[in-house]
């Protein structure tokens, strides 16, 4: 077995290698309806990393509007006045508009589209079959499906950026009765958001019933349920949470389409006032049903974007401390706690909508609560790294770079946690600080991490070395540049989903307000953020560049990894395997006493 | 390459594969439904005294749809049992009679919503509420169509008793005097605070009224183009693979007992609450 491990890649020429005496099946099954998991999950992967790309556009964009509020955006300013109307972007300035739905749209996106669908749709699909011995997912025609409906999803919502009035602009919360009135056009920005999500949250279903099957199902013969790789266990709990958290918020989705094409009122209260005007509806609707509806789904999403993360850390790391991950079990036990935690914590985002107190209370200790699972976590992978002979490749630096940065975002998030403390914190740039360091130097450096570290079993080929660095320090900087003064802006009181950049609340001589020194901050994150797009740049070209010129892998397991995506042919020919596949081991045998090799496969007898 | 597991049970699971998805796909759907009866929930309760309708909705024909649903369960199951015992002719007939079950299910639940979509309430400026039903029976009409039509007077068969008086008497009250056009009242549209049927904007409870069962019926739908499928086209199936077929047609019939599942705690809580 060791002989195979280290034995020259078998060399194929596409994902169906194997099927090639048999049947060509042609450009369209090979690449656009392809059923094969591998396949489906580059196309997640293509397509999210692109979706990340243009949210992380928008808010570049928006990022002008806040330090420069009223000016002429340069270079693409003329562009957008001829997109998006004069009444958007007049002579290429951001109108109110323009950033609201800009604003909802980055934050749709990025959840959505972009961290999600990379995080499960494409880890999830091409790791996780490989890594539990599977030749493919337990159903492949479901799994092309589902890629194809978050696909459609997707163009929906980018189609609603055309319409007249533009896309949604309520905020990704799409909160009622807002987001019934934004808008007077009858099909609206709004109507594609509904439409575009119910796309999404039935992709997403496929994909969870998909991933969960498969793991049930398809493990290789002596792969225990304490055998598998904790990405896989981060993937199992995941895909609960989406199964289970996102029907009510596409519960939530058909009620607010019938408030908004029928007239209804479920959000709508009695007595509403619209611009002066009593409102022509019913009334009698409960508006924080909506919000409670959206958080059920919302709170859980916050740990999808986050467990397939620790997964993938946690592979790295074991990998590159050539160390079993400490407290294995232990992990597996949180990640089941957290992803049970996280179903009643939702209404901790609700302390201010006058909920009642006990309610209040209840929340807040279940969210004190799941920071202990979340700190387990944390504390099992830094405790991994303890006496470890670290090999710091550009998958590890960005491994370990989650580690103090997602600690950043949990432990700014007890603040948000107390209601007392919420009440000053809410709904403030401190907020958006807190989410961004979970998510952005968190969840995608980890998701970064996984692109560089399984580059070489998709391709063949490794991603530049030296430009991951390059791209590695800059992210790293330019992220807390970014994120860091957003905590000051909070603390001092500048709320969120202002497009003048809190402008509006500037201290005067006779009034008190936002001083001169938080405003200016604006202007230093502005630039910060597009320094972080120059940065990545390097990511981009060395993405694509390593495709076909990146330097060859001289072995089918480059890394020296234990797990068995890597004892498969490179890249995995369809059908994954060659011959059967049987598990004798657990996932990190590493560094064994009293062997030749640091490492031994899981299916190494 | 074949997929393991997708016709035999998996010996330590005890189950193939699309068992435990379609059982994963059920736990999804409860959350779904589970969501729209704690909206329910809410509205009902935090709505005020006299605004949450009672009695609209007719019972027998509720009660007659349930029993066709139940009926539809056995028979589905009836289907895939006798495909279990190699009976195909059994399972056809049974099939069909699944289908047939779907569609006067359909059928009844459609006249349930032309029958709401023709039935009125209208708010006096005095404060007066009435419902009823506008002669000649148009449908949809609200406030704007009023003005819209230019109409002046509205000749209205008013329903013996109105939904704010209580459950029992509304109950009879919807089958009220108006209905057989016993007697008429001729109302000044100036006078006309609110005009609405019976849909989705007359109130949170018609919302909900009709989010739920509408979600339901497609389901109703969906379920039945996929039996359909295995008495026509896919009946083919039962040749190449009869273990897969059987299967098929056991998670499907899954799916079914779900949908009709869902109905039984549809109607005590539309209908009889």
């Amino acid at each position: 077995m060791e002989a195979v491990a280290h034995a020259a890649p078998h060399h194929h020429t596409g994902g169906h290698g194997h099927e090639h005496h048999h049947h060509d099946p042609g450009f369209w099954r090979t690449y656009v309806f392809s059923t094969d998991h591998k396949v489906v999950g580059i196309q997640y992967g293509v397509t999210a990393l692109l979706f990340m790309l243009l949210g992380f556009s928008l808010m570049m964009l928006m990022r002008w509007s806040i330090a420069y509020p009223g000016q002429v955006i340069p270079v693409v300013g003329p562009l957008l006045e001829n997109i998006f109307g004069t009444d958007m972007a007049a002579r290429g300035i951001m109108s109110a508009d323009l950033y609201n739905s800009f604003g909802a749209m980055h934050g749709t996106i990025m959840v959505f589209l972009a961290v999600v669908p990379l995080a499960t749709g494409a880890f999830g699909n091409y790791v996780m079959p490989l890594q539990i011995g599977a030749p493919d997912m337990a159903f492949p025609r479901l799994n092309m499906a589902s890629y194809h409906l978050y696909f459609w999803g997707g163009l929906v919502l980018l189609a609603s950026f055309f319409l007249p009035g533009g896309s949604a602009k309520s905020g990704w919360t799409s909160y009622s009765p807002l987001a019934t009135f934004a808008d007077g056009h009858l099909i609206n920005g709004q109507t594609f958001w509904i439409m575009g999500m119910a796309l999404l949250i039935t992709s997403s279903l496929l994909g969870s019933v998909n991933i969960i099957t498969t793991i049930i199902q398809m493990r290789a013969p002596g792969l225990t349920w304490m055998r598998l790789p904790f990405f896989v266990w981060a993937q199992f709990v995941t895909a609960f949470l989406l199964l289970l958290a996102f029907p009510p918020l596409e519960a939530a989705a058909f009620m607010q389409l019938s408030d908004n094409l029928f007239g209804s009122s479920v959000f709508l209260p009695t007595g509403l006032v619209i611009n002066g005007q009593p409102a022509a509806v019913s009334g009698g609707g409960n508006p924080l049903l909506w919000q409670h509806l959206f958080w059920f789904l919302a709170h859980p999403e916050v740990y999808v974007l986050i467990l397939p993360a620790m997964g993938i850390v946690g592979e790295i790391i074991a990998n590159n401390t050539r160390k079993p991950l400490w407290g294995y079990k232990t992990l597996v036990y949180a990640v089941f706690a957290l992803g049970f935690l996280s179903f009643i914590v939702w209404a901790h985002h609700m302390y201010l909508t006058g909920m009642g107190t006990s309610i209040s209370t209840f929340f807040q200790t279940t969210t004190m609560l799941i920071s202990i699972p979340s700190v387990i976590i944390l504390t099992c992978l830094l405790m991994s790294l303890w006496g470890g002979s670290i090999r710091f490749n550009t998958p590890m630096l960005f491994a370990l770079a989650f580690l103090p940065m997602f600690a950043v975002g949990g432990l700014t998030g007890l603040p948000l946690g107390f209601s007392f403390s919420d009440m000053h914190l809410h709904d403030t740039y401190y907020v958006i600080a807190h989410f961004h360091y979970v998510v952005a130097p968190g969840t995608i450096f980890a998701l970064f991490a996984g692109v560089y570290f399984w580059f070489p079993k998709a391709t063949g080929r490794m991603m530049n070395e030296f430009w991951g660095r390059v791209h590695f320090w800059l992210s790293l900087i330019f992220m807390n540049a970014l994120f860091l003064p957003m905590f000051q802006q909070g603390m001092a009181g500048m709320l969120r989903r202002m497009y003048n950049g809190g402008a509006t609340y500037a201290a005067t001589d006779t009034e008190v307000g936002l001083p001169a020194s938080i405003l200016h901050l604006n202007v230093n994150i502005s630039h910060a953020a597009w320094f972080l797009g120059i940065a990545q740049i390097p990511f981009i070209i060395n993405f694509f560049w390593s495709i076909r010129h990146g330097q060859k892998v001289t072995s089918d397991n480059p890394w020296h990894a234990t797990t068995l995506d890597w004892q498969t042919p490179t890249p995995p020919p369809h059908g994954n395997f060659i011959g059967e596949v049987a598990v004798h081991r657990g996932p990190y045998d590493y560094s064994l006493p009293g062997q030749q090799s640091d490492f031994a496969p899981q299916n190494k007898a | 390459m074949d997929i393991p597991y997708s016709a035999t049970p998996r010996p330590d699971t005890g189950l193939y594969n699309a068992k435990v998805g379609m059982w994963l796909f059920l736990a999804s759907e409860v959350m779904l439904f589970g969501g729209l009866f704690s909206a329910y929930v809410l509205l009902r309760a935090g709505s005020e005294t006299g605004t949450w309708p009672h009695g609209l909705l007719k019972v027998w024909l509720g009660t007659l749809n349930t029993g066709v649903l139940i009926t539809s369960s056995i028979t589905v199951v009836m289907a895939w049992a006798s495909l279990k015992l190699g009976n195909l002719a059994a399972f056809k007939k049974y099939m069909a009679a699944t289908l047939i079950c779907a569609a006067v299910f359909l059928g009844i639940k459609s006249t349930e919503y032309r029958d709401k979509f023709t039935h009125y309430e209208v708010w006096l400026t005095n404060g007066q509420r009435m419902t009823g039903h506008i002669e000649g029976s148009p449908w949809l009409w609200n406030t704007q169509t009023l003005a819209a039509k230019k109409i002046d007077k509205l000749a209205f068969l008013p329903d013996a008793n109105h939904y704010a008086l209580g459950p029992i008497a509304a109950a009879h009250g919807a089958e009220g005097a108006g209905q057989g056009g016993h007697f008429k009242v001729e109302i000044a549209v100036a006078e006309i605070k609110r005009l609405s049927a019976f849909t989705p904007a007359h109130s949170p409870y018609f919302a909900i009224y009709f989010t739920m069962t509408a979600l339901h019926a497609l389901h109703v739908l969906g379920g039945a183009l996929v039996l359909a499928w295995f008495l026509g086209p896919g009946v083919g199936g039962w040749k190449k693979n009869p273990e897969l077929f059987t299967n098929r047609v056991e998670v499907s019939g899954l799916f079914w007992h779900f949908v009709d599942l869902v109905w039984i705690v549809l109607f005590p809580t539309l209908y009889l609450f």
